[in-house]
């Protein structure tokens, strides 16, 4: 990775983790109200991330044609099956208990807040476990 | 009078523009899509032979998706120092709801192939109707854990 790449990279991540500082919603409570109908917050959080990413993904490819430090635009990948929607499901239980999702995981950490590290070492753990699990049921074994 | 941002609500709408900001900033300078979920899969592949870790999908993209997730302690460091409290956040949610919540966070996400970042910005950015159905999918069944957690006696 280039040194301009790895700058880019950083400083849209920094806007990220900022973000998700300034809107709270580092604090697994924050999420949780929101969860128990108690506060709205986190509708405005994601419609106010929602309305500017959209623009951008939807005017960027048009109007630049490729990326300035890159030679295409990605495509999310995307498909509708059984794993999509049981996996939310899943996703959706465990969030519910803990209030922390993965980008609030990692931003966790520089706000000193330790304990999330439990919550970081979960999503670590899980995301092995499924992958385990996709490995063992492709191999027929 | 029941007020749906007993907190404010400046703060909310701020911190989802700069998350937006990061996310469309990302794809503006490299093309690249940054849900949060897929560097706990990319990161593995360090460690792990499976050949389900050793995919290009994440082989290719686990070094960038690493920095992007640099970045986000740098930013909420940031926060902190400039703005946050002495001694770091806190948090009152038992270690066990943290470890088994994440748990089920880690999997289910990396099964639906994406988080409330992957599914609920990028994928709803790129007006996809799979992530909206995730949306919804989860946003229902965190509803549910989230209450009866409170009936057992949780936080």
């Amino acid at each position: 990775m280039s040194f301009h790449k790895f700058l880019a990279v950083v400083v849209s991540g920094i806007l990220f983790g900022f973000g998700l500082a300034v809107s709270s919603m580092v604090s697994p409570e924050v999420v949780l109200s929101f969860l128990r109908f108690q506060d709205f917050g986190l509708m405005l959080v994601m419609g106010g991330a929602v309305s500017v990413t959209v623009l951008v993904y939807q005017l960027a490819p048009r109007l630049l044609g490729r990326p300035v430090l890159g030679d295409h635009f990605a495509v999310r990948p995307s498909v509708m099956d059984r794993d999509t929607v049981v996996g939310a499901a899943i996703f959706g239980i465990g969030w519910g208990l803990c209030g922390v999702c993965p980008g609030p995981a990692i931003a966790g950490l520089g706000t000193g807040n330790w304990s999330l590290m439990v919550a970081l070492a979960g999503i670590a753990a899980g995301a092995y476990a499924q992958g385990w699990l996709k490995d063992r049921k492709t191999s027929g074994a | 009078m029941l007020s749906l941002f007993p907190l404010g609500w400046e703060h909310y709408l701020t911190g989802g523009l700069l998350i937006g900001a990061g996310v469309g900033l990302l794809f503006i300078l490299t093309g690249w899509v940054g849900g949060m979920s897929t560097v706990f899969t990319s990161t593995w592949s360090y460690v792990s032979r499976r050949p389900f870790f050793q995919q290009g999908r994440f082989v290719e993209t686990r070094v960038w998706r690493l920095v992007f997730a640099l970045g986000l302690v740098l930013g909420a460091a940031i926060w902190w120092i400039w703005m946050g409290p002495t001694g770091g956040l806190r948090t009152g949610v038992p270690v066990w709801q943290l470890g088994v919540g994440g748990l089920l966070v880690g999997f289910g996400a990396r099964q639906s192939n994406g988080c409330t970042s992957g599914h609920g910005i990028c994928g709803l950015s790129s007006l996809q109707w799979p992530s909206l159905m995730a949306v919804l999918t989860f946003m229902a069944t965190g509803f549910v854990s989230a209450n009866v957690v409170l009936l057992v006696g949780g936080r």
